[in-house]
């Protein structure tokens, strides 16, 4: 391969954007979930009860995907930062888009299970 | 005339020479006449010739002696030999994170080839008027606190992420000049310059930690500059 510095991918904005507004989304629903157990929610009934409602598990999808999402720009960022070779770094971007997607579709299908 | 002495440790390095570099101590006495520190680098260098560290103009100007002074980057001929506690050897090295050339001189390629990658230079097409390109002075007082960079390193030289991307991050002296084009309006550039920064790398390394603020012996803050580019391509994008 030729041995030149390349620049240019156009999505830093995206990326940069994208990783503010899961933070916020983060944010937010850490909050709902603190008032939420301080109103009582604590035990497997109450937890199911509040799961029970369709703006809840919309809600906690939300979440769900703007943590794995957040996750993969930072995580990748770091790969791309330490990781020089190329091959390396392909291989290891791409172990963590999958674990990432992963453990979104498994904490998914727990809280659906409620 | 009262006169005291300072204890140095500075960082040696000539690689036609050394294996590796290494810590020399070594004192000088200054007089009350001597007010900065490059006032005490030429009494060293006086002492010990093969010393070697830039300057020019030792005012603040040329921006080619800085250096890393006790931990922190800096220029030598605006910092006050009174700020150096007694007793406790000052420790020179070399700007971090660019290759030594000898002793407290650094290869600042590196550094300009990202200045130059940002077409640090007014892109205006329409055929200059007899005198000059006029601006409101509003329009010009968005200029101040850009145009001052002297182009010393030592932002860029201080910040984390363009220690570890120097040839794909422009770092932080380049990014506030790629500012000072953008924010000019006698420029017609504008969108041009926001493609060329709109990469995972050239502006968005900057995880705004700061440090570059800190080191600017100028009082300049790269950081609001790339923030304001930040905040420039989101209105652009949106
Ligand atoms: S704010 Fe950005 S440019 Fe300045 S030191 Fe931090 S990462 Fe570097
Ligand atoms: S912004 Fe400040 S520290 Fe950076 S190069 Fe310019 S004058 Fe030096
Ligand atoms: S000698 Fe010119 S900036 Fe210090």
């Amino acid at each position: 391969m030729l041995n030149r510095v390349v620049v240019g991918a156009h999505y830093g904005l995206k990326d940069w954007l994208a990783q503010r507004i899961t933070a916020l989304v983060m944010m937010l629903y850490t909050l709902f979930i603190a008032v939420a157990v301080l109103g009582g929610v604590h035990d497997f009934e109450s937890w199911r009860g509040l799961m029970a409602h369709g703006f809840v598990r919309f809600f906690s999808f939300l979440f769900i995907v703007s943590l794995c999402w957040h996750a993969w720009i930072g995580v990748r960022d770091i790969w791309m930062d330490y990781i020089k070779p190329v091959g390396i770094r392909l291989a290891l971007h791409s172990l963590t888009a999958l674990a990432l997607v992963g453990y979104a579709g498994w904490a998914i299908q727990v809280i659906w299970r409620l | 005339m009262t006169t005291r002495t300072l204890q140095f440790n500075i960082y040696r390095y000539d690689p036609d020479q050394d294996k590796k570099p290494w810590m020399q101590d070594i004192a000088v006495e200054v007089d009350s006449t001597d007010r900065k520190l490059l006032d005490a680098l030429v009494k060293l260098k006086a002492k010990d010739d093969a010393i070697a560290f830039r300057r020019s103009c030792r005012e603040g100007v040329c921006g080619s002696d800085a250096m890393n002074i006790n931990g922190k980057n800096g220029l030598a001929c605006l910092t006050d030999l009174s700020v150096f506690p007694a007793g406790k050897p000052i420790v020179l090295r070399p700007l971090p994170g660019l290759p030594v050339i000898r002793d407290l001189i650094v290869d600042m390629t590196q550094f300009f080839k990202q200045y130059h990658s940002i077409t640090p230079y007014l892109i205006n097409n329409e055929p200059p008027p007899e005198r000059e390109r006029l601006q409101s002075p509003e329009d010009r007082e968005e200029l101040d606190g850009l145009y001052e960079c002297i182009l010393c390193g030592c932002c860029s030289t201080a910040c984390p992420s363009f220690w570890w991307n120097p040839d794909k991050f422009v770092g932080p002296a380049g990014l506030l000049a790629a500012y000072r084009f953008i924010a000019d309006t006698r420029d017609q550039a504008t969108s041009a310059r926001l493609d060329n920064l709109e990469d995972p790398y050239r502006l968005f390394r900057c995880h705004t930690i700061m440090n570059c603020v800190d080191a600017c012996p100028r009082g300049l803050n790269p950081t609001l500059a790339i923030g304001k580019i930040k905040a420039m391509l989101v209105q652009r994008a949106i």
